[in-house]
């Protein structure tokens, strides 16, 4: 096991390097000079030009500006960003906890509903529940995020007033933040009503995220168990005369939950896709919305080392899918 | 029985943050468009930045007066200005404080040493504020040419402060009305040095306007309380809060559910909705800002005024107005917008007459003209959809025969290769006022000096060129006189199609009183009061 965990494990390493050339690449081949668009309609005269080239290092050769940029990485240090001239790594970790808190809401509300919704589907097939459950899920898959976003906050807050509209928090609560996850902050508090708050504000935003990868999950766990139920193993627990409870939850599940692992694994690059426009729709003050401003700003420090962390993350969390895929189908260790 | 428990705990949220908001009635929450870059006011250009530090939490030497672009006293009680006019004297408002916050308590009151670390942070390398933070540029003052403007800043005594220039400069006032010039204390500064804290002068702020930061959680919440001690009295509300809204239709969301009193920019379509909706008041003023089509005047056949002319007149404003702007606009005819002091209202608009164009164009011998028309790719206040309004143009022109194809290029390009002076079209840009001078319209972009960068229409002419330059010195009269007849021979020459000023909307909830629309965009709650 650890033998295949360190095989794992030095894979990771040329896929960094990798991911820092094309986040690197990435931000300087899309056309747009950041001096030019800071300076906007006002314009900027070419010594001055020259000057902030010279202040920001774009005046280096780029293979000198790329090795300045990884002897950062290894450092520790991703650069300052341009606009707000703060560390990009204190920006991340400032904004990162909102954006994880929401992506492991989202996630854990739709494996929870997912798995069952996919077995359901399966073993009552062809009935009528499996009809719609595939359906929704399929209008779920194919929702365009900010639109339905937008349709909840609308309906829920807005005509109903059963949620607050956006934010983490009511403004009402203030406190420094400790963990950075909102709902473990607001206990922390002891103010009354912070924790419920918390609660509220994360329910559609948690809804709009989960939809996607809930469809997917629920999607995959129905076919997965179609297979497995047709096996002869499962034929041969039900001529025994196993309880259904049984031969479903013991026998069949447990097998076809190795692909559905895969793919909750794969959902998290999902998740931080969704992210981005969630966040944007419910003010959530996470690094999606953090990266679509650096994109629109070519604010070159916080896109390559924003990507480079997401990456990373989402390189970290196959990782672990990995391995725990070893320890539930011992076959792939070898 | 699991939906109806779900209910009920909404509905208890829901209760207890109702009777919260009832126990805080001086909270005000203004849903901003977006994160400040900082709290350094002067390293920044951007309205959002401005927003959230200088209006707040500074104040500078002079000010915009409330809802105009007249300059008046602010930290200087009064000022004099030398004969020659390279001098200007400041006499500062005894008596003023810094704030006084968990992070910076201070020992003295505002005077000139303040003043002259504010201004040589921004333009003297060896102070030890010019590089604090990474890629520190001081992009404003630059942009002001204030580092060719002054020469020096003396200190007179403790309360006079000299500026001398390096040539006479009426404009130079209302330059140090604003954002950049905002006064940041020099004990502050120093304590930071201290404590090896430096870059806290960009993220905790203290000033001595009329409220004091308290916290900023970053795309989130900036929060600020009213400054008991602001010289000219503590605020009627008692805090200020920042609810970071980039979208504008949660923005509206959140002012309909009363989550936020206020809000900038709403989207026009809704702007009608908004009005109707008895809970809420929209505001109106136009924009300080022109949206404009510039010629390429070195160019045969945009080199003759009567071309211009005929081709202007060929443009239907209103179909713009309504398509592009969507009600949130208004006709241009002049240079500068209307809110700005000497806008010549007298002119006559070239009136939308596509037969006498057309007329015009062959009387002038111009037959099968075909052009470019450059259409920016991105949004701005004064022109909200470029693509849409160079395809009015487009079919507005074809109706005189004139065949348009329509240009793109990416944001930092277009700006760049539009100065070209060989450049082939017309290009759509516009301008939003710095500081409510008309210089910065007029001189910036239609004067000699602009040609081959800011002037688009690459347009150098005598006549008009002598009377900015003459209005660079002299009383306001004086100053106004010129600029009328300067926007006269503009009209006469047509280097641009005028084509609209945007009208901005401010909607926020009825029981906000007290809001003064800001001319030159920004969004101050001084003097804000929240009605019972």
């Amino acid at each position: 096991m650890l033998r295949f965990f360190l095989y794992r494990l030095a894979l990771v390493i040329p896929t960094f390097i990798g991911v820092s050339i094309v986040a690197f690449a990435f931000i300087r081949l899309l056309p747009g000079d950041p001096i030019l668009l800071l300076a906007g309609e006002r314009g900027i005269t070419p010594e001055r030009y020259e000057q902030l080239q010279a202040v920001y290092g774009f005046d280096r050769p780029v293979i000198v500006q790329y090795l300045d940029y990884v002897a950062g990485i290894l450092q520790g240090d991703l650069g300052t960003s341009l606009v707000t001239k703060r560390p990009v790594l204190q920006e991340f970790f400032t904004l990162f906890p909102a954006t994880l808190e929401l992506a492991l809401c989202a996630i854990i509300l739709a494996v929870v509903i997912g798995i069952p919704a996919g077995v359901f589907a399966a073993v009552k097939r062809g009935s009528w529940f499996d009809q719609s459950i595939m359906g929704v899920a399929l209008t779920g898959y194919s929702m365009p995020i900010f639109w339905w976003g937008l349709l909840l906050i609308i309906f829920f807050s807005g005509f109903l007033g059963w949620t607050p509209v956006s934010g983490r928090i009511s403004l009402l609560f203030f406190f420094e933040p400790v963990t950075g996850f909102m709902l473990i902050d607001s206990l922390l508090s002891g103010q009354a009503g912070a924790f419920k708050s918390a609660v509220s504000h994360l329910i559609l935003p948690t809804i709009v995220l989960a939809t996607i990868p809930l469809a997917v999950i629920a999607r995959q766990t129905r076919s997965a168990m179609l297979e497995v139920l047709g096996e002869d193993y499962v034929r041969t627990a039900k001529s025994k005369g196993l309880a259904p409870k049984r031969i479903i939850g013991l026998h069949a599940l447990r097998n076809a939950l190795i692909p559905v692992v895969t793919t909750i694994g794969l959902q998290v690059g999902v998740l931080m896709t969704g992210a981005i426009l969630t966040e944007t729709i419910f003010s959530w003050p996470g690094i999606g919305k953090w990266m679509i401003d650096s994109v629109g700003k070519r604010d070159y420090a916080v896109v390559q080392g924003g990507l480079l962390l997401i990456a990373s993350v989402i390189m970290i969390v196959n990782l672990a899918v990995d391995v725990l895929y070893g320890f539930i189908n011992p076959r792939i260790r070898r | 029985m699991k939906i109806r428990k779900l209910t009920s705990l909404l509905a208890a949220t829901i209760l207890a943050s109702g009777l919260a908001s009832a126990a805080s009635a001086k909270t005000l929450v203004y849903c901003s468009e977006g994160s400040p870059e900082g709290f350094d006011t002067a390293l920044y250009t951007a309205g959002t930045t401005f927003d959230a530090s200088s209006k707040p939490v500074y104040s500078g030497l002079v000010q915009f007066e409330p809802g105009t672009t007249n300059v008046v006293p602010d930290l200087a009680e009064s000022w004099e200005v030398s004969d020659d006019g390279l001098e200007f004297t400041f006499k500062l408002r005894p008596g003023v404080k810094f704030h006084t916050t968990d992070f910076f308590t201070p020992t003295r009151d505002m005077n000139a040493d303040d003043i002259i670390f504010t201004f040589e942070r921004q333009m003297d390398e060896e102070n030890p504020y010019f590089s604090y933070v990474e890629g520190a540029s001081w992009e404003y003052f630059n942009a002001m040419s204030m580092p060719d403007l002054v020469s020096s800043i003396e200190k007179v005594d403790d309360m006079t402060v000299k500026f001398v220039l390096t040539r006479p400069e009426a404009p130079f006032v209302a330059n140090l009305a604003m954002d950049f010039a905002s006064i940041v204390s020099k004990e502050y500064a120093d304590s930071l040095i201290e404590s090896d804290t430096k870059s806290d002068l960009n993220q905790k702020p203290v000033g001595t306007g009329p409220f004091q930061f308290v916290a900023y959680q970053p795309d989130a919440v900036i929060r600020y309380k009213a400054f008991p001690d602001y010289y000219a009295g503590k605020q009627p509300i008692d805090d200020l809060v920042f609810a970071i809204t980039t979208d504008n239709a949660v923005r509206q969301q959140k002012l309909l559910a009363g989550e936020c009193h206020v809000m900038p920019y709403p989207n026009p379509a809704d702007v009608q909705s908004l009005k109707d909706n008895e809970d809420i008041t929209v505001m109106e003023q136009e924009g300080l800002n022109v949206g404009y089509l510039a010629y390429n005047t070195k160019v045969a056949p945009f080199d003759n005024a009567k071309v211009r002319k005929a081709l202007n007149m060929a443009i239907n404003k209103q179909a713009i107005l309504d398509t592009v702007f969507q009600g949130a606009g208004q006709a241009a005819k002049n240079p500068i917008p209307p809110t700005m002091w000497s806008y010549n209202d007298s002119i006559e608009d070239d009136p939308y007459d596509p037969d006498a164009a057309k007329a015009m164009l062959e009387e002038a011998g111009v037959t099968d003209l075909s052009m470019k028309v450059w259409a920016m790719p991105v949004q701005r206040p004064y022109n909200p959809n470029a693509r849409r309004m160079a395809e009015v143009i487009q079919e507005d022109f074809s109706k005189i025969g004139v065949e348009v194809e329509i240009v793109s290029y990416e944001w930092g390009e277009y700006l760049e290769r539009s100065k070209a002076e060989d450049r082939d079209g017309a290009v759509l840009l516009g301008w939003t006022g710095d500081n409510g001078d008309p210089d910065n319209f007029l001189a910036v972009l239609l004067g000699c000096d602009g040609v081959g960068g800011a002037n688009r229409a690459q347009w150098c002419n005598e006549e008009f060129n002598d009377l900015i330059m003459k209005a660079k010195t002299g009383t306001q009269e004086e100053r106004t006189a010129l600029y009328e007849e300067a926007q006269v021979v503009f009209k006469r020459e047509a280097p641009w199609a005028t084509i609209a000023h945007s009208v901005v909307h401010m909607p926020m909830r009825s029981n906000v009183t007290g809001y003064k629309m800001d001319p030159l965009g920004g969004h101050n709650f001084e003097g804000v009061d929240l009605a019972e």
